[in-house]
């Protein structure tokens, strides 16, 4: 199936900052898709260019098939956008917000704008002035979620949003996914993107330094192990791709490079193994090491 | 007195804030004061001359109603006293106001005040701090009145009335004010509040001044005036102003212990919960958020279009008989009362090309405030978007400039006995328009293509200010004064109607809006 969104090779800089410098980016169509990476790396600057907002100074970029600098409001027909900072207008209310966010789009789903405000208790009568963060937020997410498009991108759609509504969140990406849509999510919450997104993409610096399933991510990584042997393990740290070791008389921890699990258990075994335990890498592990800052050291 | 606890570090904190802006409005406020007296001695250099003037004016209700009744326009200080004692005091009265409001309602909405209440401040403490450093504000612009008038050898006695005047004037707006912060939630509408009373007040007195003198009464600038400084003073009106401005501020003490903080007493209204349809195209949407400033503009420069043409007829003897007026007034050619219209009509289109220049940078205060982002993310084009905004620009001209010549052919209409004069003036007000499209065009211009500096609209504005008064005076070359584009609009109705130069700008104002669109569609966003 082609893909939703293509980007290789996308540079942008204002002055003297280079705040994008090569990034790639494939999403599929019909994917949710995890973008990821710290603030400042360069997140929101590649969405607004998706949305022609901005204009690269190099690089390659599509979006449903188009040109997102020259075809930018025929595309806009066919997608819809959360930013992660909503600022409203003081003296219009939520309630037309909204509808001025969708008819600008080509016009909302009624039913839909019902459901979700009542769905995310968004009381659409109050004063822009007058929202919270999270009810801002839930304004554009209102808006984005009723109207029938393609694609969703999605700037760090939750911030501010209390755990009830990031779950009310969660099901409309889901229902969203078995519709057939496309959406691209940046986040750094790293438990949505777990949740939600069938791909990820990391992104530092400007660069993308990782792209692929969760699966293929958790290969490059590495995996805990606790274990209670018979007798007292030794040479452990002697064997290639064990990290962290803790040996506290029978039992052992430590982290392994998924590559390396084979050996270390292999070598386990020698000494009569009575309990054995293993996590997989959590996606904070995956994101921190990204950013070269190795996950604190377990105590 | 717990509820008072901490004032003095707010006291302090306000002044910290404030430490600019009450230092330049007293310095304007005391040098506007000292140029009338300047003016006043240099226009009516002898008595007999005064003594016309003071007739005059006394046998001009209009006038009258502007300003307000005249005790003693025969001597310096009293002309000063009649000049400034109703715009003195309204200005007085949005001083305070604007003072108590920024640290206390303002803070409030804006969720600050919430951060200092939680630390050990006591519930009144934060009123109490602006109402303190409020009355030492007037207190001092009563000061430096009464010093400045004492410098142009005024009577003491005088000197004192009018400084007391409008600082009392000052202090019961205070009250108002502090009032006006309980009942509304939002800060605009307890302004709103607030210039209300003041507008009544001021048209209550008009009313009063023309009349019998009763309706003043019922206004506190009017209390002010009563105090008839550099004529027979009276200083008991003095304490009706601070009498019921200390009632005020009691009352409302009581009412801020009755409510919660950053709520008030009003609840606000809710919103519609969906849009009319005509508010979702861009048209109406740009409508929606230029109507306020339309209407309040439109209605500004109708009144100042009625202050044109209640004098205008009046125009020979209230100017006086100076070359330094006759330089200003020469460019038109025609009579002096047509020429005092035309370029008081130019002085309000200069003034009125404040909205149009703010109409425009509304379009950069919406991109930088991040409200553009999502609407370009719809099927918005920009250049569609853009539209919305220079039409409430270039159309709201029209409106402001119709407003003002509005005011001013009915007011001379009246004033002149001839009912032609109404549609002459309106037509010389709208003619003026094209001079301000291109100054639309300048700002539109700067969004599109240097958006950063696109406040520079305001520094050309300034230009055409300053080419306008300084120019003839300074008898600056002709390729100087042809820069600004009001140089070129056709004076009327001291002069001719010329088609060719109002085309001319009109074109150049086009040329000017379709480049910074070209600039718009080309660059980033936001920028």
């Amino acid at each position: 199936m082609a893909n939703a969104i293509s980007v290789s090779g996308l540079v942008k800089t204002f002055g003297s900052v280079r705040a994008l410098d090569g990034l790639d980016l494939e999403v599929a169509t019909g994917e949710v898709h995890g973008f990821l990476g710290p603030n400042g790396a360069g997140k929101s600057t590649t969405i607004r260019i998706l949305l022609g907002l901005l204009r690269a100074n190099a690089g390659e970029a599509r979006l449903l098939g188009g040109d997102p600098w020259a075809d930018a409001v025929a595309l806009h027909r066919r997608l819809a956008y959360v930013p992660g900072d909503v600022s409203l207008w003081p003296n219009l209310s939520g309630g037309e917000a909204i509808d001025l966010l969708g008819n600008l789009r080509g016009g909302l789903d009624h039913a839909r704008r019902a459901e979700l405000l009542e769905r995310f208790e968004l009381d659409p009568t109050k004063k822009g002035r007058a929202y919270s963060k999270g009810n801002r937020q839930k304004v554009a997410l209102v808006a984005a979620l009723a109207s029938d498009v393609e694609l969703l991108l999605l700037d760090e759609p939750t911030s501010g949003l209390d755990p009830l509504k990031e779950s009310v969140f969660q099901e409309c990406i889901e229902e969203l996914r078995q519709a057939g849509r496309t959406v691209l999510l940046s986040s750094h919450i790293l438990a949505e993107v777990e949740a939600l997104c069938d791909r990820v993409t990391i992104i530092r610096a400007g660069k993308t330094v990782e792209s692929g399933s969760l699966g293929d991510l958790r290969h490059l990584t590495r995996t805990s192990i606790a274990v209670e042997t018979a007798r007292e393990p030794a040479d452990l740290a002697a064997l290639e791709g064990v990290h962290a070791l803790h040996v506290d008389d029978h039992r052992a921890r430590f982290d392994v490079d998924t590559s390396h699990l084979d050996d270390a258990l292999r070598h386990l075994t020698r000494f009569g193994i009575r309990s054995l335990t293993s996590q997989p890498p959590t996606l904070e592990e995956l994101f921190l090491r990204h950013y070269g800052d190795e996950p604190a050291e377990a105590a | 007195m717990t509820t008072l606890a901490n004032t003095g570090t707010l006291i302090r904190f306000i002044v910290r804030r404030e430490r600019l802006r009450i230092p330049v409005y007293l310095l304007v406020m005391v040098a506007l004061i000292a140029s009338t007296a300047a003016q006043s001695e240099e226009l009516y250099p002898t008595q007999a001359e005064r003594n016309e003037y003071a007739a005059t004016v006394a046998g001009n209700p209009g006038l009258i109603a502007m300003v307000g009744p005249t005790y003693a326009v025969t001597n310096v200080g009293g002309d000063v006293a009649w000049q400034w004692g109703a715009f003195g005091g309204v200005v007085a009265a949005l001083m305070s106001m604007f003072m108590v409001g920024r640290h206390t309602r303002a803070e409030e909405q804006s969720g600050r005040s919430e951060l200092v209440r939680a630390s050990v401040v006591g519930r009144n403490a934060p009123t109490a701090a602006a109402l303190v450093v409020v009355v030492a504000a007037n207190l001092l612009l009563g000061a430096l009145i009464t010093l400045t008038m004492m410098g142009f050898d005024q009577p003491a006695a005088g000197s004192i009335a009018f400084g007391a005047s409008l600082a009392g004037v000052g202090l019961l707006f205070a009250g108002v004010a502090v009032i006006a912060m309980q009942v509304s939630q939002s800060t605009s509408g307890a302004y709103g509040i607030v210039g209300a009373v003041t507008g009544a007040s001021y048209m209550l007195r008009a009313a009063g001044d023309v009349g019998n003198g009763t309706l003043s009464w019922l206004s506190p600038i009017g209390w002010g005036q009563s105090m008839r400084p550099f004529a027979d003073e009276r200083w008991w009106p003095l304490l009706l102003l601070l009498g019921f401005g200390a009632a005020l501020v009691v009352a409302g003490f009581a009412l801020l212990g009755r409510r919660d903080d950053g709520a008030g007493l009003v609840a606000p209204r809710p919103g519609p919960p969906v849009a009319l349809p005509a508010l979702t195209r861009p048209l109406g949407f740009a409508l929606r958020l230029h109507r306020g400033a339309l209407i309040g503009w439109a209605a500004g420069l109708f009144l100042g279009g009625l202050s044109i043409g209640l004098t205008g007829q009046d125009a020979d003897s209230i100017l006086g008989d100076s070359q330094q007026v006759d330089d200003i007034f020469a460019r038109a050619g025609g009579s002096l009362v047509d020429n005092y219209l035309a370029v008081s009509l130019l002085s309000m289109a200069l003034i009125g090309t404040g909205f149009a220049i703010q109409a425009v940078l509304r379009m950069r205060s919406e991109e930088s405030a991040g409200r553009l982002e999502p609407l370009l993310a719809t099927a918005l084009a920009r250049p569609r978007w853009a539209a919305g905004h220079i039409a409430m620009a270039v159309a709201g001209t029209i409106l402001v400039l119709g407003a003002c010549g509005l005011g001013a052919g009915a007011a001379d209409a009246i004033a002149s006995d001839d009912a032609g004069r109404l549609p002459l003036l309106l037509g010389s007000s709208l003619a003026l328009a094209p001079a301000v499209w291109v100054l639309v065009g300048a700002a539109v211009a700067l969004f599109g293509l240097v958006p950063r500096a696109a406040s520079a609209a305001w520094g050309v504005l300034a230009a055409c200010f300053l080419l306008a008064y300084l120019g003839p005076l300074l008898s600056l070359p002709d390729w100087v004064m042809d820069l600004s584009p009001f140089t070129h609009v056709p004076l009327l109705p001291a002069a001719d109607l010329s088609i060719a130069p109002l085309a001319a700008l009109t074109a150049i104002a086009t040329a000017l809006t379709a480049l910074g669109l070209v600039g718009f569609r080309r660059r980033d966003v936001p920028v």
